[in-house]
This record gives C-alpha cells, structure tokens and sequence, in this order.
C-alpha cells in the first residue's frame, strides 16, 4: 500500500489502469475502487431505469411523463427517494419480527450481487470468475427467500397468497432460464462472462433466435414483470408481498425490482448482444446503448399487454418452454459436435428455421385448462 | 391420503383498486378458489328515495343526475319518461331527436368506461384505458358544449330539453362519428386477439341462459348469453321505432362475450346517432307545461334501456306538487344478485374479471 | 385453449401501442396553456345584475338545495326590494335551476373556475361579492347574449 501512495492518482492511461484488474498496485485497490464504482452505478441506472420507465410508458399512453420537477423532471426521482425516506415506519401488530425486518435485506442484496461480473469493458469487471455464469443463476434464486418472508412476515393474507405464487412462479421458470443459456455457452464454450463477449463475432441474438426469446420470457417471470406480475398486481391482490411495508423498507423492495430488472438487461446484453461490442464510440457507452434498448423492449411489453392467471404461468413455464429449451439444447448441441467447422452465418439461416418451425408446431399442441374447479 | 386444509377469509375491501367504487365483498377462500362470496354495500347511501320526497317534479331531475353518474343522460330520460307518461304530456319531436341523440352518445361513453375498466383490471396497466379516456374526451367536450357541464347534465326536462344545441354542435359531431368506427377498430387489434386476453376471457363466467333469465338480469350481461331482449325493441320509447339497428347478443355468457356485446353496441349507437342526424327536424324543444308541475292522481312504472340494464323509476303521486314515492330500480343491483353463482368455484385472479364485466356502479346500487 | 394465432395476436397489439407512441401526446401544461372552456359553462358562482332584479325569490325557491337565502321587503313606493342575500358557494351544486328560473334574466353562472379558497367559511358570499361587474365574466348559460361575447370552446378533436 506504501506504492499507492508514491504515484498520483490520476496516471495517464487512467481509464485502462483503473478498470483493469491487474493494476501493479494491488488486489484490494482494484477491489475498493471497483465496489464504489459498482454501488454508484447500480444506485444511479436503478433510478434511472424509474426515470425512463415512468417518461417512456408516458409515450405509450400518448402523455408526457413527469416534467415538472427540475428540467425534464430529472429531479423526479429524487423528490421520490426523499418522500419515501421521511415517511414513518409502521410495523404492524403481530408479526414475526425478525422475519418481517430482515426480508428486505434478503431480498435486496442477491440482486445487488449480479454485477459483480458483469464486464463493462474489455475485461472490466469486478471479478472475471471462470463459472460466472454458473454464479448468476446461482444467486439469483436466493431474492425468492427474501419476497416468501415478506409475504409470510407480515400478518396478512393478502401477503399469503402472494408468497404462495412467487414461491411457485419463480423455482419454476428457472429452469427453462438455466437450459437457454446452456447454448451460449456450448457456442462460447466457457462460462466466464467476458470470454463469452469476446467470443461473439456475430452476436448470438442471430445464433441463437428461440434461446433469446426463452431466455427474454423466462427472465421476465423471474423479475416479476407484466405478463407476469400476478405476484404483486395491482388490481388483485393490493401490492401481494411487500403490502405492509412502509418508508424506506418499501424503498429497498422498489428497488429490488428495477434492480433484477437492470441486471435481467446486463444479462441479455451480454449474452446475447454482444456486450459492449460496437464500432465508433467507447466501449462503455455502446454497453449503456444496448441495455436501454432491450429496456424499451420490455417496458413496451409491459404498456400493451394483460397479466396471465398463475395456473396459466404454470403451464406455459412446464408445457410450452420447457420442450423448446430441449429442442433448442438439442439442435444446438448437434450443430457444434457434427458441423464445428461451418461458417456461422449459415448456422444462423438454418437456427432461424428451426425456431419458426418448433415454435409454429409446439403452439399447435399447446393447451391451456382454464375450466371451473370443482369442489 | 386427503389433505386436510382450512378456508380462510379475506377481505375485498371498500377501498379497492378493483372494484368500481365503494364495495366490498368477503371472500372465503381454499388456496386460490373461492368457496363462498358475500357482497356488502351501503357505502354510500345518500337517502335519494327520500329526499326526493322533499321537492317538486323538477328538483329532482338533479337527484337522478347523480345516480348512476357515469350515464347521467340517460338517467335523466328515464325519469323525464315516467313523469310524463303519469301527466299524459306529449314531448315535441325536436326534442325526442335530441334526447335520442345525448342517449346514444352516452351509451357509448359508458361502454367505453365500461370495456376500459375491465382491461385495467385485467392486468393492462392503463394503456386501454388512456385510450379509451381519450375518445371520451371528445364527446364530454360535446356534452360540455350543450349544457355546461361534463358529468352531473340536467338536460332533460319534463316536456323537452332545456336548451338548444349551438351551431358548432352539428359539426363537430360528425366529425366525432366518422372517426369512432376506426378507432374501434383499432382497439380491437389493440386486443381482441391478444392471446393472453383471450385465454383469461374465454369460458370464465359463465352465465346460462336460463340463470341469466331467472335472476332479472338485463342489459349487455343478459345479451352476452343469448338471450335477445332490448327494450329499445321489445317496448319502444321515445322515437326509437323508427330508426334501424340490430341487437348484438353472444353465444356462450363468459366474460368475453359480454366484452364483445359492449364493443357492438358501440357500433350500433354509432348507426343510430348518423340516422338521428340526418332526420333531425325544426322546431321548439318544448311542450307547454306550467311552471309548476301536478300530475293527477297514479302510480306508473316507466323503464329505459340504459348502458348497464334496464333502468326503472316507479312514481307514485298523490296530486301535489311533490312525488309521493319515488322508488328507483338500479340495473347494477338487479344484475349483481348473479354474482354468487359466477363467483363459486373459480380462482381470484378470474373473480376480478367477472365483476368487471358485470359493470357496475355504485351510485346506483347504494342511492 | 389453443394459441391457433402463433403469438400473432400479441404482435399486432404491440403494433398498434408503437404507433400510438408517436402520436403527439394530448396533455395540457396547465397554468403555461390553458384551454377556452364551454361557452355554457356552469362555472362556480353566480353573477348577479341588481339593476334589474325584481326580489320576486323566484330562485330561492327553485334551488334543491335551499343555498339562496333571499329576504325581501317592500320600500316606500311599494315596490320589493332584497334586504339580504347570501348565497353559500359551498353548498351550490351548480344545477342552473335558479338561472332558468328567473323571469327578468338578472341571474347568470360566471364563466371563471379559478375560485378556490382556503377556508370553508369563505364560502359564504353576500350580496355584495356576486354583483355584476366589469371584471366578472357571466357565462352563457341560458342567455344567448353572454354566449357570444365568450371566446369559442377548444375542443379536442380539433386537435390533431
């Protein structure tokens, strides 16, 4: 540390030093640096993903979003922030304390876990694990734990029902989501996340048409966005699990959502976008291109369509996505071993095919029972 | 081995987002299936039947203003009608023309309320219904443009209509009509083919003909199960025996059907408004009538078809100047008293679905 | 039941909610724009011309909700004139039956609607505060000659 010292802060090449994990100077200088690096960014793309969401759904609704605070109502978010942390905190009678205090936490940081490797750059991230991958899905699953104790914590029904659905919704999409990312990595061939930019000569979006889609739905039922937001709809069941919170816990569950939605973004853009990949600008910004695109995509989702009922969610994750994630695993699987040779633009003619054609027949057979109980 | 489970209960409150109004309805619930449902309401009771015991024949035409207060028109006609079917008064046909005219353009308004709500509850999240607001935008800016106002009317009176349409009414309604069918249009590829909606509609809700028949229910939820009654044809009022429209009915009684009886009426109002316009006469908008109205001796029941059902008020006046009993027949109620049959056995996420494509409107039940 | 469309129903709303995204939006920046109202507007008090008030208390008496407190009393030459009239702006419900009523026309709705007040107990006006001035702008409700001198109503599907 004495080094650290000795040179200025600011030497030359400051973007390459900085962001590189082998700086002379050490682990733990990369590693402080980084994780303040990582919290502004996280903090800031989550506000700004409330920002933009509320201004472009605006545009849906042919209305202008908030503007009236600060120009553009940019300072909309924080007059957010602000009014949600002086608002009292009421814990109601009878709940299990422990359980009802620490859910937000459990709840929070999985999510905030994702991007530590995440690559912004060539190489740029907080850890480059050799199975980061494998940690993503991995963590993930545990923000589950976080919205049952909620749901269970707080001594209302309404909050049962919920915890019910997300525990059923959530363990059940990850495995189409497991299996589509299965083919990325069989074209990439590593697990590492910034092997798998830098092996994208085409971005695997053309390579991989179906694993995209399953992948794009599955992550949406994970984070609890429309067609899938029966967890906490509005007109149903009151807000479900995080009902009873109030003040700055309510705050820590806002921002679990747009933070699994933020990650659900650096996800797709790297796997199947190709990172930050592109010609005339830096690498960071074409990064910061890409995960605003694939947010205007779900935000339009969000602003056109109805929620599914959760006996509906069920069957489309075990009957229709599950099949297509193992004839895409298969197809994909064949097309490595036998032909490793070919150029990749004729596997992308020949991947679209099959996307068309197993989605076209796989509808045909697709049921959904949507009959009275009995009993 | 059966598993021994416990219902439970929960409480659709009176501050929903869901539910269209004060109302509350308890709901015993196994899992996600509803065993039993038990609607409350009396939230707002605002005493109307009595204290329109307390002023004269055309006070209360400001009492019923507010009643069903998403159709206030049609409101006000329904009970224009009976006053003047117990005091034997014959309406100018002016007069007849307009009020038909403001009935359809209120049936439409209503219906566009009406199918916007259910998508809302139905998961949408606002983008349907902004756009239904949007059109009905325009033809409150019509209604602004008669008579002042843009929800509580007071337009009809007995004998005519208050006042007059301006010159720039004419206009602009056509120009409000010719546009309506296309945006129809496309709303229903906003959605009438969405598969998910399509897939929560379908077979959910059912209501047989019979059932439908045997509660007393009337308006667009009798008509979704096949049944074809209008009063507009089966017992015309007014001029409606001259113009030419058809009655849009289903075939099965779910929830998808009473939506898509809703988006045809609207076509079918659009029909009737065209026609009005076109045989609009000259003349006074209305009958000579004191200044101070005593209807002789009787009872009369006079009903009309309104945007949720068959809309009834039953005078009974003892010749003074003040209605001896006013008793309204709400349309929302009548049709509610179906709602235990539909609500059993289904899960919770497709219980919001019926109630809103009961549509209702609490003025009315509680007034 | 069977997705028979492919998702296809699902394309064409997202279709039609793109298109409608680059729609000009409709809002209106209130205090920046405002828009001309109804010349018929039944606005939020009532104007009232003394000069040709006969105090026959014909509008007490056909308001619903009894919020015209008219006296009248007969001068020297045995003619009626108003000892008092409170008019309470709260308890209005702005039906217009006191406007039709009136034989001499000397009682108009007012055309502003920016008539908020902090207290409930301003609400109660006397006869002084609803006298016809030039300032006060009564609308056309029941009286062709008012409706002309209004500005002309925007309407929304002019806009485009």
């Amino acid at each position: 540390m004495m080094s650290f010292f000795g040179r200025s802060v600011f030497p030359a090449n400051f973007q390459a030093t900085i962001l590189s994990p082998d700086w002379p100077s050490g682990f733990w200088s990369h590693l402080v640096i980084f994780v303040v690096i990582l919290f502004v960014f996280f903090i800031f793309m989550a506000v700004a993903f409330i920002y933009f969401e509320r201004r472009v759904i605006s545009r849906f609704q042919i209305r202008i979003g908030p503007n009236r605070t600060g120009p553009f109502g940019l300072l909309q978010p924080i007059a957010d922030v602000i009014k949600i942390l002086i608002k009292e905190d009421i814990i109601p009678f009878n709940v299990d304390k422990i359980i009802h205090l620490l859910a937000p936490a459990v709840a929070v940081v999985p999510a905030i876990m994702v991007f530590a490797v995440i690559p912004f750059q060539n190489g740029a991230s907080l850890v480059d694990l050799n199975v980061g991958l494998l940690y993503i899905v991995a963590i993930s699953s545990v923000s589950v734990v976080g919205m049952v104790m909620a749901g269970w914590g707080s001594n209302n029904k309404y909050g049962l029902v919920s915890a019910m659905r997300v525990i059923a919704q959530v363990v059940s999409y990850e495995i189409p989501l497991a299996l589509a990312i299965i083919g990325v990595v069989l074209y990439a061939g590593t697990l590492s996340m910034n092997a798998i930019v830098q092996a994208q000569s085409i971005p695997y979006i053309l390579l991989q048409p179906m694993g995209f889609l399953i992948y794009f739905l599955a992550s949406m039922a994970e984070i609890n966005r429309t067609p899938f937001d029966l967890l906490e709809a509005e007109s149903e069941i009151v807000a479900g699990y995080n009902i009873e919170y109030s003040g700055f816990k309510f705050a820590l569950f806002y921002l679990t959502e747009y933070t699994e939605a933020l990650a659900v973004t650096t996800i797709i853009t790297t796997l199947y976008l190709g990172g930050w990949k592109g010609p005339f600008l830096p690498p960071v910004i074409w990064f910061l291109i890409k995960v605003f695109a694939v947010f205007v995509l779900i935000i339009w989702v969000r602003a056109t369509l109805p929620r599914l009922r959760i006996d509906q969610v069920m069957g489309f994750a075990w009957k229709f996505l599950l099949p297509l994630a193992f004839i895409n695993l298969l197809v994909t699987g064949i097309q490595i071993a036998v032909w490793p040779d070919i150029s990749q633009w004729v596997m992308v003619g020949v991947n679209i095919i099959v996307a068309a054609v197993s989605i076209l027949l796989f509808s045909r057979f697709f049921r959904l029972n949507g009959d009275k109980v009995e009993g | 081995m059966a598993l021994k489970t416990e219902t439970f209960m929960i409480n659709v409150g009176p501050q929903h987002p869901s539910t269209h109004g004060v109302f509350r309805m308890r709901l015993t619930l196994n899992g996600e299936v509803i065993q039993d449902v038990e609607p409350v309401f009396g939230y707002l009771h605002r005493g109307i039947e009595k204290l329109a015991e307390g002023l004269n024949y055309t006070q209360d035409i400001v009492f019923t203003d507010r009643l069903d207060y998403l159709a206030s028109m049609t409101n006000n006609q329904a009970y224009v009608l009976s006053v003047e079917k117990l005091g034997g008064i014959q309406v100018p046909e002016r007069a007849e023309y307009l009020r038909i005219i403001m009935a359809e353009l209120m049936r439409i308004s209503s219906h566009l309320m009406a199918v916007g709500f259910l998508l809302n509850d139905l998961g949408a999240f606002l983008t349907p219904l902004l756009y239904m607001y949007r059109e009905r935008e325009k033809i409150l800016d019509l209604f602004d443009m008669v008579c002042g106002q843009r929800l509580t009317y007071n337009y009809m009176r007995i004998g005519g209509v208050s006042q007059d349409i301006p010159e720039e009414f004419l206009p602009a309604l056509k120009k409000f009509i010719d546009s309506l069918p296309g945006f129809i249009n496309e709303y229903d590829q906003l959605l009438a083919e969405n598969e998910i909606l399509l897939v929560r509609t379908k077979n959910v809700g059912i209501l047989s003909r019979e059932s439908a028949i045997n509660y007393s229910t009337a308006g667009p939820v009798l008509r979704g199960s096949g049944v074809k009654w209008d009063i507009r044809k089966a017992d015309p009022y007014s001029v409606y025996d001259r113009f030419k429209f058809e009655v849009p009915t289903g075939t099965k009684g779910d929830v998808y059907d009473r939506y898509r009886v809703r988006i045809e009426e609207m076509h079918q109002s659009t029909n009737i408004i065209e026609q009005a316009v076109a045989q609009l006469p000259q003349g006074e908008i209305m009958a000579k009538v004191p200044r101070v109205f005593r209807p002789p001796k009787g009872e009369v029941y006079g009903h009309i078809e309104s945007p949720k059902g068959e809309f009834g008020f039953y005078l009974v006046s003892d010749g003074s100047t003040n209605p001896y009993r006013l008793h309204i027949r709400p349309p929302s109620l009548i049709n509610l008293t179906a709602l235990r049959e539909l609500m059993i056995g289904v899960k919770i996420a497709d219980a919001m679905g019926i109630f809103g494509s009961i549509d209702i409107c609490v003025g009315e039940i509680d007034r | 039941m069977k997705v028979k469309n492919y998702g296809e129903g699902i394309a064409k709303g997202l279709v039609v909610t793109m298109k409608n995204a680059l729609r000009r939006p409709i809002t209106t920046q209130y205090p920046e724009q405002k828009l001309n109202i109804s010349r018929r507007t039944r606005g939020n008090q009532l104007v009232w011309d003394r000069n040709r008030c006969i105090a026959c208390s014909m509008c007490a008496r056909a308001c619903p909700v009894s919020c015209i407190d008219m006296v009248t009393s007969r001068n020297e030459n045995n003619k009626l004139k108003v000892d008092k009239m409170d008019y309470d702006a709260g308890l209005c419900i702005f039906c217009g039956l006191c406007v039709e009523a009136c034989p001499q026309k000397c009682l108009f709705m007012s055309a502003d609607y920016e008539k908020a007040r902090y207290s409930i107990k301003d609400f109660k006006l006397k006869k002084e505060d609803i006298l016809m001035t030039e300032k006060s702008r009564p609308s056309g409700y029941y009286s062709p000659v008012n409706e002309a001198k209004l500005p002309k109503q925007t309407l929304l599907i002019d806009r485009k």
